[in-house]
């Protein structure tokens, strides 16, 4: 019979660190492929774990409350008879950063590893030439960055040199491209500094136990009652987005894209459909999530992301829906949107939400989006822009529907308008192709019939 | 007894050691290097080099028996096998030849003899020309592998006979079992086909040249099969007796009997009679365990080629010679990337390969995509008449990193560089396909698998 080693699944491309919530199994319990062993909280989401071997949970490693980085073994599961002492004690010890580990391995590599010597030279293990070029290089503060637990990206974002060409390998680019990670924030450690695959992986990879700011007391007694301010520690997710925001933001050039909607027949149309006994209520976003569905697929150059030598363009449409919570921002993705009715998406983009600010999406269902629509319309926003979330190439940002005063044929008159901004990367596309498919959304709510067949 | 001093003694001089003995003296190191047979070691003498001088004579041999398929009409000709070893010989003493000027051009002392481990600086040699010790700040040991056999079976190199007796003896049997199926086993095979013997091949693996990819060793079998030698894979031998004609080779599948038996069962490596195990050199599964450094457990005490593990390739041994040498010179030589290193086989078809074979990245869990192109499409290889045999290129799915590249057909252990410079350089599918290749050249066929693994092959 196999043991199963049970490790922090990586249940996101952002996620590094994982808390179990609660263990819904405990050890000696008998478990089956498939069963939830346990609730992980990630920097995205509260996700189920499943059980992939069968046989009995002997133990537990990291027990509820606990994080642990992605890859630790925080569980065995395995025959009672069964002798777990070698699974335990492949156990990697916890809270050291993989990433970093491997980076520094290789590092170690060039190191004499001779035991020490002697100092009077020249013995033998000693370099015979000046001991000078034998020293090893200093650490590099990007690779030993993540040893203290801190993502090598962020870390070095202030030291690094974000201009001119950045020296990296074909992989290495393509890697960076696929992973949202920024070449110019890295360190390389290939032949003259050039940047490799290593390096990509360990800053992908790089598992932190990100420090939180504890809040701290105020250390001098404050003049006038009351706190002029307070810091409060950033929620897994806060800290997250923080992270990823800047390597989206600084190297994925944006570029906008602003037009009016005007959705007084889309707004008709919806509370007709609305009033219909046993039909799903469907909200104005079901219809954006709709009408963008469609015009992705007629416009493939804006649902593609950007791959360092080339373009992936996707043909089919996974929109990613924004949901706000409380502390930050969640975006499950609605697959396949272009392949689903109105009715479809209302009832799945519903539950979706809900289950979201539930914090009980699955991990599949927060990865893989082509393309997203973050929705503001229900703070009464005008307009506003979004930051695109690579490798993703485009966002939609929805503003309300206001009433406005609209001059038309019948002279002066009340009009529905919304305002839809696109943020577009500029390495996917430009302002035609941009403007071209926002057009085709426009139509598509301002003639909603088309959004039914 | 006369003592020397140097910076570095090299002990062996085959392919590890003369390469290290150079690089040590290009930095500036005094160096001795001791050799108890020819310098040059086992592969300028009696591996690599005369081995590829009989295969060429094979393939000659071959494109006589095809003249007429060239419009060429021969009158008959006679292959003489005593002729192509006494050539094979020539070559490879013009090859040792070369390895003495290196030496005399960079200062290298050679000194003949037996060299032994004494101490970490110490090593004592048992000369033909009398005894010396030399003393060194830095010993590397390069004393390469000699062939196994099979328990019981000992090989008396007249009837039972391993790649030693092989590259020597002037005799061509009229039939003989290779037992092993590696690069050293088909070779042979190749060889002795031409000229005529029946050759019969046993492999206990159930494929021919069983670390390749297995399309690789299918092409193989039919490119055997067509030249009549017989091939039973998956077999035990359980004796090598006298009898019959020569040889009764005894297997779980039935006896064969032939002339002569061939042991290409695999290398062990030389670490007896060292001097290693007063010193505490540690060893591994039979070889000695370096650092990537290649030192030893014993500090000053390094190691290089076939006796600190496989790959068994002398082009292996040379870059740990330069990784060694460097790091005795106080540079930080970088590491050799072992997923790295080609693999060459010198049969009919060639056979190279790098990196990972299509089942070995499945089973690291690699999502791949796979490029294959027959050279029956290649230009060249039809201009040549030669068409046996395919490029296989296995990539990451996602990424298109180049994860291995497996040929087999005519001129593979050339164009196999391609891909190993892309690896090297971390290309991935893109820029091999961007890279404007000559035609018509073998090296489309390249071109022509990335391209494939890609989706876009043009002439297929
Ligand atoms: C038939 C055959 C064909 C091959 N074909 C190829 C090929 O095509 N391509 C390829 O890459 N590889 C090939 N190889 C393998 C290749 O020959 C070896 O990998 C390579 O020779 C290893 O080099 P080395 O320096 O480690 O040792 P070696 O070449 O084995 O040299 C070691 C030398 O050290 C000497 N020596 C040993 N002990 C002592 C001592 N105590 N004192 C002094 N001298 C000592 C030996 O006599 C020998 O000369 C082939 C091998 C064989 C047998």
């Amino acid at each position: 019979m196999a043991i199963t080693k049970v490790v922090m699944p990586k249940l996101s491309e952002a996620m590094e660190t994982g808390k179990i919530i609660k263990w819904l199994k405990k050890e000696g319990d008998r478990v089956q492929g498939g069963d939830i062993l346990a609730e992980i909280e990630t920097d995205k989401a509260d996700v189920e774990m499943e059980a992939f071997g069968a046989g009995v949970l002997r133990k537990i490693l990291v027990s509820a409350g606990e994080k642990a980085p992605v890859g630790t073994l925080i569980g065995v599961i395995a025959e009672p008879a069964e002798d777990i002492a070698a699974a335990l004690a492949s156990a990697p010890a916890p809270a050291v950063a993989a990433g970093a580990g491997a980076a520094s391995s290789a590092r170690k590599d060039t190191r004499p590893e001779a035991a020490p010597v002697p100092p009077t030279a020249p013995a033998p293990g000693q370099p015979l030439r000046p001991a000078v070029v034998s020293t090893p290089a200093p650490a590099v503060p990007a690779v030993s960055a993540g040893a203290v637990g801190i993502p090598a990206p962020a870390l070095t974002a202030s030291t690094a040199v974000a201009t001119g060409r950045v020296k990296a390998s074909p992989l290495a680019k393509k890697i960076a491209a696929q992973t949202g990670v920024d070449l110019r924030l890295i360190r390389g450690t290939g032949p003259g500094g050039r940047i490799i695959r290593r390096d990509v992986e360990a800053a992908t990879v790089t598992v932190a136990t990100a420090p939180v700011t504890v809040a701290a007391a105020p250390v001098t007694a404050p003049i006038v009652p009351g706190v002029e301010y307070e810091d409060r520690p950033l929620s897994q997710i806060r800290a997250a987005i923080a992270r990823r925001m800047p390597l989206s933001k600084a190297p994925v050039p944006h570029f906008y894209v602003t037009s009016e909607v005007a959705m007084d027949r889309a707004w008709e149309l919806r509370e007709e459909l609305n009033a219909l006994e046993g039909q799903p209520k469907i909200s104005v976003n079901d219809f954006v999530v709709r009408a963008c569905a469609l015009a992705l697929l007629k416009h493939p150059g804006v649902n593609a992301s950007f791959q360092g030598e080339s373009i992936r363009v996707w043909h089919r449409a996974h929109i990613g829906i924004a949901v706000a919570l409380e502390d930050g921002l969640i975006t499950p993705v609605l697959r396949d949107s272009h392949a689903k009715s109105l009715a479809q998406i209302a009832v799945e983009a519903r539950d979706l939400a809900e289950r979201a600010r539930a914090r009980k999406l699955r991990a599949t269902e927060l990865s893989g989006a082509t393309f997203s629509i973050s929705n503001l319309g229900m703070y009464d926003v005008t307009e506003f822009s979004a930051i695109i979330n690579p490798p993703e190439g485009a966002i939609l940002a929805v503003g309300s529907v206001r009433r406005v005063a609209v001059v038309d044929d019948a002279g002066l008159g009340v009009g529905r308008r919304m305002a839809l901004t696109l943020s577009c990367d500029h390495r996917v596309m430009d302002g035609a192709m941009g403007a071209r498919f926002l057009q085709d959304v426009k139509r598509l709510l301002e003639e909603p019939l088309r959004l039914l067949v | 007894m006369a003592t020397r001093n140097v910076d570095v003694a090299v002990v062996g001089t085959g392919p590890g050691g003369y390469v290290a003995a150079i690089r040590c003296a290009q930095l500036g190191l005094s160096v001795a290097a001791v050799e108890d047979d020819r310098p040059g070691g086992v592969c300028l003498n009696w591996g690599c080099i005369p081995t590829k001088a009989l295969l060429r004579n094979a393939e000659v041999v071959n494109l006589f028996e095809r003249a007429a398929e060239f419009g060429i009409r021969l009158a008959g000709f006679e292959a003489n096998y005593a002729e192509a070893i006494q050539r094979s010989r020539r070559v490879a003493d013009r090859m040792s030849k070369g390895v003495e000027f290196l030496f005399r051009k960079n200062k290298i002392t050679l000194v003949p003899g037996r060299g032994v481990l004494k101490s970490r600086d110490t090593v004592e040699v048992a000369g033909t020309g009398g005894n010396e010790t030399i003393q060194a700040k830095a010993v590397i040991l390069a004393t390469g592998s000699e062939p196994k056999s099979l328990p019981g079976v000992p090989i008396d190199e007249k009837t039972v006979i391993s790649s030693n007796g092989a590259v020597r003896s002037e005799r061509s049997p009229k039939s003989i079992v290779v037992i092993g199926a590696g690069a050293v086993g088909v070779e042979f095979a190749d060889v002795y086909a031409a000229y005529g013997a029946q050759v019969t091949i046993l492999e206990a693996l159930p494929r021919l040249v069983p670390i390749e990819d297995e399309e690789v060793s299918k092409e193989l079998a039919r490119a055997f099969r067509r030249r009549s030698i017989e091939m039973k894979t998956g077999v035990k031998v359980a004796s090598v007796t006298p009898g019959g004609p020569g040889v009764i080779v005894e297997t779980d599948a039935g006896k064969v009997e032939a002339e002569q038996a061939l042991m290409a069962v695999g290398r062990g490596a030389k670490v007896t009679g060292l001097g290693l195990e007063a010193l505490s050199v540690r060893l591994d599964r039979g070889f000695v365990r370096v650092s990537p450094r290649m030192e030893t457990s014993v500090p000053g005490v390094y190691a290089i080629g076939d006796m600190v593990g496989p790959p068994l390739l002398a082009h292996k041994a040379m870059a740990e010679g330069v990784v060694a040498a460097e790091a005795i010179a106080g540079r930080s030589p970088r590491p050799l990337d072992y997923g790295n290193v080609p693999a060459c086989t010198y049969c009919r078809p060639q056979i190279a390969s790098v990196g990972l074979t299509e089942a070995k990245a499945r089973e690291a869990g690699r999502e791949v995509s796979i490029g294959k192109f027959p050279f029956t499409a290649n230009g060249k290889a039809v201009a040549l008449g030669d068409t046996e045999g395919f490029v296989k290129v296995v990539a990451d799915k996602a990424s298109g990193e180049i994860l291995g590249v497996h040929i087999v057909g005519p001129e593979a252990t050339e164009i196999i560089h391609e891909f190993a410079v892309g690896r090297t350089l971390e290309a991935t599918l893109e820029e091999i396909i961007h890279t404007i290749h000559a035609h018509p050249t073998l090296s489309e066929a390249a071109l022509e698998a990335t391209l494939g693994a890609l989706g876009q092959a043009i002439h297929i």
